[in-house]
């Protein structure tokens, strides 16, 4: 069968790696989509990633790909973007990826501004070795490194990216599949550093230990926690609890990296040699 | 090629939904959500649809599908 | 010579070390500011943005090794400085480079250790990590200057050795060297080979990014260029994807490890001082080798024929030159600024052939000519 999909990934790859009900495929999915609306040259992508479950994604689309080291995805980015800054630069990376190991990385390329597309899939735990909590685990809920229940407390991404100082931040769940479409096409536009949060299911780590056992379940559960800005106001702390708020968080403009340095390259070629 | 020969394809006058049974996992998730429960599991819990005329070519199996396995395609009818 | 005198620059060890970059071709430069290699972030935040190059100061020194592996994937020739704890922090992604053969240039103005350990003072306790700091088996190629001059030259080589051999390449600086100033004659770009990587010359759909030409390098196209494939730091096979096949496992290590020492000849450069009639060989590298070349001159007014083979190239290891020198001489020290590394090499190599001794201070101190020539005189007494 002939579709849209078949054109940007690469086939031989198939089927993948992800297991049943695994988020990660409906992402890989929603970036192929909007990258598809927005008729862009797959010879100008770059996708880059890190590791863990996650970063196993650039090994299937057919654009310009590095599945780099854990956590440093967003720094060897840096550099490809810095080299061939008319390349569409796309960085996948899953939570613990992004907010743990590579924690710096993301609020350092978001105080530059650096024009890059950071799209993190957040399942809540690190699904490769094999279901320990990470800094987006929400407090209470179980890991194979929090048997008794995690107490540590979880970052909040968007509001991190906003502090750090992105221009476009989002966040959507793989259960709402169109919202999240359009939020990465948005993202993919934007001037600047854009990041848009995908929360996504895993069944087989995350609702196994947290009795959310099937992707069906996860998906439902998916649709209950997230919450539009408007509910979230009508909804009382407890219940605000383990609810999660999705949308568009930030979408601003401002100077990006790659224009500020083209300013820096012509004034350093009118100052005189020292 | 190997992919190609396990797809099925069902097709009414107005839709085509392919089903790649190698790639699918049976994760039931193109089922469980079909607002319209085209879709039933097989023995191997992999989706068939069974009530194909109630397709509306929402495409949302399509779209939420972790693994490209399902396509769903309208057939464009000429008015006569 | 005919130089004009714009030409002749009384440079510090970092600034050469940026000019050699730049005229080598360096477009790309992202550090973190770390002593004693501070100088080398500065030279080229000055003069890279004139040249239309362009300059990043990460957020760490593990971000700085994969942002100039991400700018040399987009075809810039790309560069990092650091210093032993720095040096410690890019292995992983160093292994990263090494994996997918990508070509840069680290340089680590060694300092003492282990730990911050004397951030202004030399050493040369980096020569082991500099050949197995990142995890695995692999090859690397570590190159030595021992004076400013050398430094320029050298620099310039590590961008051509990274290039042709698609490799990343370690200039082993020390403070001293990093930090003295000597006369540097820059020449004028047209004196200067460059070698830039070989480019793909089949069409895209036929590239295969990690398949080796006759001379053991693959080709390698760089993104955005119409060549659309796959790094990864997972064992790959020829077409860049991971691979759990025992065979192309077995291929791929022993590609990147054979690459570089079926071309040492090409790599392994030193430098031979009255060895000709040398009953004793110095064996030295770095300022440790400037003091080595003024006991030659002492010991031989005293009528002990001493020689110096003055190591450029540390990785791969000059077996060869080695391995005949323990033919003739009597007797091989090595003067080292650490406990004894270089010397577990020559002892390799010389297979007790010839005596090896070796003399070392770690105080952070240079070590003086006169100590080591009392160190030749002692030896002869025994």
């Amino acid at each position: 069968m002939k579709n849209l999909i078949d054109r940007y990934i690469r086939k031989e790859m198939f089927p993948h790696i992800w297991c049943p009900g695994c988020g990660n495929g409906v992402v890989l999915g929603a970036i192929i989509r909007a990258i598809d609306d927005l008729k862009w040259d797959k010879n100008r992508i770059a996708m880059v990633s890190g590791i863990g479950c996650s970063s196993r994604i650039t090994g299937y689309v057919d654009f310009c790909t590095m599945n780099t080291t854990h956590g440093r995805a967003i720094p060897f980015a840096t550099g490809l973007k810095m080299a061939k800054p008319d390349m569409q630069v796309i960085v996948v990376m899953g939570d613990g990826d992004c907010s743990a190991i590579g924690g710096n990385h993301f609020i350092h390329a978001a105080r530059r501004n650096l024009n890059l597309t950071a799209i993190i899939i957040n399942n809540m735990i690190y699904g490769m070795t094999g279901g320990q909590f990470s800094p987006l685990t929400p407090t209470h809920r179980i890991g194979t490194t929090a048997p008794y229940g995690n107490i540590d407390q979880s970052f909040d991404l968007v509001k991190l990216a906003m502090a750090a100082g992105a221009s476009y931040v989002a966040r959507s769940t793989v259960y709402h599949i169109r919202q999240s479409i359009s939020l990465i096409k948005k993202a993919l536009n934007k001037k600047g550093f854009s990041v848009v949060e995908i929360i996504s299911s895993c069944p087989i780590s995350y609702g196994r230990l947290n009795k959310i056992r099937t992707p069906v379940d996860m998906m439902n559960w998916l649709k209950d926690i997230a919450v539009s800005s408007k509910a979230w106001e009508n909804l009382s702390p407890q219940q605000r609890e383990e609810k999660l708020i999705i949308g568009e968080f930030l979408d601003v403009d401002k100077p990006d990296y790659c224009a500020l340095y083209t300013q820096l390259l012509e004034k350093a070629r009118e100052e005189e040699v020292r | 090629m190997k992919d190609k020969e396990a797809v099925s394809v069902f097709q009414n006058n107005r839709v085509i939904i392919s089903i790649r049974k190698n790639w699918c996992k049976a994760c039931g998730i193109c089922i469980e959500f079909c607002p319209k429960h085209v879709l039933m599991a097989n023995e191997e819990g992999k989706p068939e649809p069974i009530k194909i005329d109630d397709c509306i070519n929402c495409g949302l199996c399509e779209l939420r599908c972790p693994d490209f396995a399902i396509l769903v395609r309208g057939i464009e009818v000429k008015d006569e | 010579m005919n130089k004009s005198l714009d030409n002749i620059k009384l440079l510090q060890g970092n600034e050469a070390c940026v000019q050699g970059a730049l005229l080598a071709g360096v477009r790309f430069f992202a550090g973190y500011p770390i002593t004693p290699s501070s100088e080398i972030a500065e030279g080229m935040a000055y003069y890279l943005p004139k040249l239309g190059g362009k300059f990043v100061q990460m957020e760490d020194e593990i971000a700085s090794m994969a942002a100039i592996i991400g700018a040399s994937i987009g075809g810039l020739k790309s560069l990092t400085a650091t210093s032993g704890p720095g040096f410690t922090l890019k292995q992983e992604n160093l292994g990263y480079a090494i994996i997918n053969e990508i070509p840069c240039v680290i340089v680590n103005a060694q300092r003492g250790g282990p730990s911050t350990g004397l951030p202004t003072k030399p050493a040369q306790g980096d020569m082991m990590q500099a050949r197995w700091g990142t995890h695995g088996d692999h090859s690397i190629i570590a190159l030595a200057p021992s004076t400013v001059d050398e430094v320029f030259w050298l620099t310039i080589k590590a961008v051509n050795f990274s290039e042709k051999y698609r490799t990343p390449v370690i200039l082993l600086l020390d403070e001293v060297i990093a930090h003295m100033r000597e006369k540097v004659i820059i020449p004028e770009p047209e004196e200067i080979e460059i070698i830039n990587r070989k480019k793909p010359t089949v069409p895209p759909e036929e590239y295969l990014p990690f398949k080796p030409d006759q001379d053991g390098i693959p080709p390698m196209a760089n993104f955005g260029e119409g060549y659309r494939y796959h790094f990864t730091g997972l064992i790959h096979n020829q077409k860049g994807f991971p691979t759990s096949n025992p065979q192309e496992i077995d291929w791929h290590l022993r590609h990147i490890y054979n690459k570089i020492k079926q071309n040492a000849k090409n790599i392994t450069l030193y430098q031979r001082h009255f060895l000709d009639d040398a009953k004793i060989a110095l064996i030295a590298y770095g300022s440790v080798a400037r003091a080595a070349e003024r006991v030659v001159k002492l010991a031989r007014e005293q009528g002990i024929k001493t020689g110096l083979l003055k190591l450029l190239t540390i990785w791969p290891f000059p077996e060869e030159e080695l391995s005949r020198l323990a033919n003739q001489v009597e007797l091989m020290l090595v003067p080292e600024m650490n406990l004894g590394q270089i010397v577990l090499e020559v002892e390799r190599v010389v297979r007790g052939k010839c005596q090896v001794i070796s003399y070392n201070r770690v105080d952070g101190e240079l070590i003086n000519p006169e100590e080591i020539l009392l160190k030749i005189q002692e030896e002869i007494e025994k």
